[in-house]
């Protein structure tokens, strides 16, 4: 831990006029790993990304990247990143091959080293077949694949990724994933941004969440599991009565009245469920789906905001969707209205 | 490499993107002869004969208007492409990358001036097809080619200004649609005593008219006097003020 933080940002402020986006954040990201910063829509991580690297001021607070000041000197941390942003940055009008040697270009590499580098990425992307073909008739996740390889060609130390999977197909995902994972192998510093807590899960070494502008928690994922006590049953009623009698029936836990269910606290174990339902039963209270809920981050999610992560701040939190267990970002996106 | 060499760099890389984008979608170089070339037909047969300019045929009078429509035409092509990029995200690409600030306008303008200036050799190969019949002189030619140049060059940076102030390609085609007009209101298509006095006022004093008043006396074999100094002044006025606007739009996103 001697070497100096990748990126690190101290009382982070901005404001776009009275709306106040990031409200004070501090964080260090070290070098080689990967960081993910978790939040709702809205919730100020695309600001952070583009204060991070040079595309908006910061109104307080230092920013550095790659040991230099964002502010102060700006082409010295554009020489160090690689972004890749939520809107894929590449030219549709030219073909895959043609965008990558024109970033090659951009970075004044030779013409032979840009050859060498856009053949393996490509092969690395799985583009060769595309290659020749304009960008414009390539699929969303070949465009995003492209966007990605389009980051890499200057061998970035620190890369940047805003949410580079939102509406990706899962193979693109997966594919995405395992670059990043590579990448923090080969000693890059990867920041992540995601809606979705699997992909925090799966890829960072530390996770920030950021709700309205501030962090609410920071530490490893398993830190951040220990945040929350345990996980809960969620069941599912046919009607408004049996969901009134099974409130009255455990002890007046607060009900979902619109999708009519009802979460309760539970360790998982067999037994305890055994017993719920058994108590449920002897009340003729007929419920209609059960499941099983152990903890993970959408548990320490909604402990520290009071809301599930793929909500809108300005919703409520009785609008939550279904939670279990081996929920996927697929899920999640379907459960946004 | 010292920062002249990386500016140039970053600016050809940019230039062979924009010419890509040409030759890839060929359509806005088409447009920008095709409806010249059909505005020059329609003014010269259809009302043509019923213009009477003192002192020579309509059609010598009219080829300097039908370049300036090509170049309002040009603003236009780039202004959209120029919010294009905007609208899609590559320039904050761009942006974040160590490259040289203006690059990608610079790659845009220069794109936008050749582009421009195909356009108008084969607008008049077009209108010497149909009896055009210029008298100049290599040196005229030379000064014709200049001042088209010149023109092309100052309204292109006007276009990247638009481009990016606008930031939507249907802004920017909205606002750059303005240009296209301009020259029907100067001395490009009938001469400028022919109409109202009011209107004079404007069309006389405006930049179109001395640039097609000299472009059509150098055509013509002619001198074309002090006109010719306030048409490069005109020029390098716009480009100017184009360029800062530019910038300035430019770094002004950035700060967001």
């Amino acid at each position: 831990m001697s070497d100096p933080p990748a990126i690190s940002v101290a009382g982070l402020r901005k404001a776009y006029g009275e709306h106040t986006v990031l409200d004070g954040v501090d964080l260090d990201v070290a070098a080689g790993s990967v960081f993910c910063l978790l939040g709702p829509n809205g919730a100020g991580k695309t600001t952070m990304v583009r204060i991070m690297t040079t595309l908006a001021r910061a109104d307080a607070g230092q920013v550095r990247v790659a040991g230099h000041d964002v502010a102060e000197e700006p082409d010295a941390v554009r020489a160090a990143i690689g972004v890749t942003g939520q809107f894929s940055a590449v030219d549709k009008l030219l073909t895959g091959e043609e965008n990558l040697v024109m970033m090659g270009g951009l970075h004044r590499l030779a013409g032979a080293e840009t050859r060498r580098r856009t053949a393996r990425l490509l092969a690395r992307f799985d583009l060769e077949d595309a290659a020749r073909r304009p960008v414009a008739t390539y699929s969303g996740g070949m465009v995003r694949r492209l966007d990605l390889a389009m980051s890499l060609i200057g061998e970035p130390r620190v890369l940047f990724l805003d949410e580079p999977t939102a509406g990706l197909d899962p193979r693109s995902r997966r594919t995405m994933w395992q670059v990043a994972g590579d990448l923090a192998a080969g000693g890059v510093t990867v920041f992540l941004t995601t809606q979705y807590l699997e992909e925090a899960d799966e890829l960072a070494d530390r996770i920030a969440l950021l709700d309205h502008g501030r962090l609410v928690a920071e530490g490893t994922p398993d830190e951040l599991k220990r945040l929350v006590s345990g996980g809960h049953v969620s069941l599912r009623f046919p009607d408004e009565a049996s969901l009134a009698a099974a409130v009255s029936a455990v002890g007046g836990l607060p009900a979902d009245r619109d999708a009519l269910t009802l979460r309760i606290p539970s360790d998982g174990s067999v037994a305890s469920v055994k017993t719920l339902l058994g108590r449920l039963d002897e009340q003729a209270i007929n419920v209609k789906t059960l499941s099983i809920h152990t903890p993970d981050l959408d548990d320490v999610f909604l402990a520290l905001t009071g809301r599930a992560p793929d909500q809108a701040p300005d919703h409520g939190p009785d609008h939550g969707p279904d939670h279990t267990s081996d929920h996927g970002p697929d899920q999640e996106e379907a459960a946004t209205p | 490499m010292t920062a002249l060499t990386l500016t140039l760099n970053d600016s050809s890389v940019m230039l062979r993107r924009v010419l890509r984008h040409t030759t890839r979608n060929p359509a806005t170089l088409i447009m920008s002869v095709l409806l010249p070339a059909i505005l020059l037909l329609l003014l010269d047969f259809g009302f043509g004969g019923a213009i009477r300019i003192p002192g020579g045929d309509y059609i010598d009078y009219l080829v300097p208007g039908i370049v300036l429509m090509g170049a309002g035409y040009s603003v236009s092509a780039t202004a959209v492409a120029v919010a294009t990029d905007i609208s899609e995200g590559i320039i904050d690409r761009f942006r974040t990358m160590a490259i040289s600030r203006t690059a990608v306008l610079t790659g845009h303008v220069v794109g936008s001036l050749l582009r421009g200036l195909i356009g108008t050799a084969l607008v008049m190969l077009i209108a010497v097809a149909v009896g055009f019949r210029p008298t100049a002189d290599p040196l005229r030619w030379l000064g014709v080619l200049g001042l088209t140049a010149l023109m092309l060059f100052a309204i292109a940076w006007v276009a990247a200004a638009i481009g990016l102030a606008t930031g939507t390609p249907a802004g920017a085609a909205g606002f750059a649609g303005l240009f296209q007009i301009l020259p029907f209101l100067s001395g490009a298509f009938v001469p400028t005593e022919t109409m109202p006095g009011w209107l004079q006022a404007f069309t006389a004093n405006q930049p179109m008219t001395p640039i097609a008043s000299t472009l059509r006396a150098l055509l013509a074999g002619e001198s074309p006097g002090d006109t010719a100094w306030v048409a490069v002044a005109w020029c390098c006025a716009a480009a100017l003020l184009g360029y800062l606007g530019a910038r300035r739009a430019y770094d002004r996103r950035a700060s967001r």
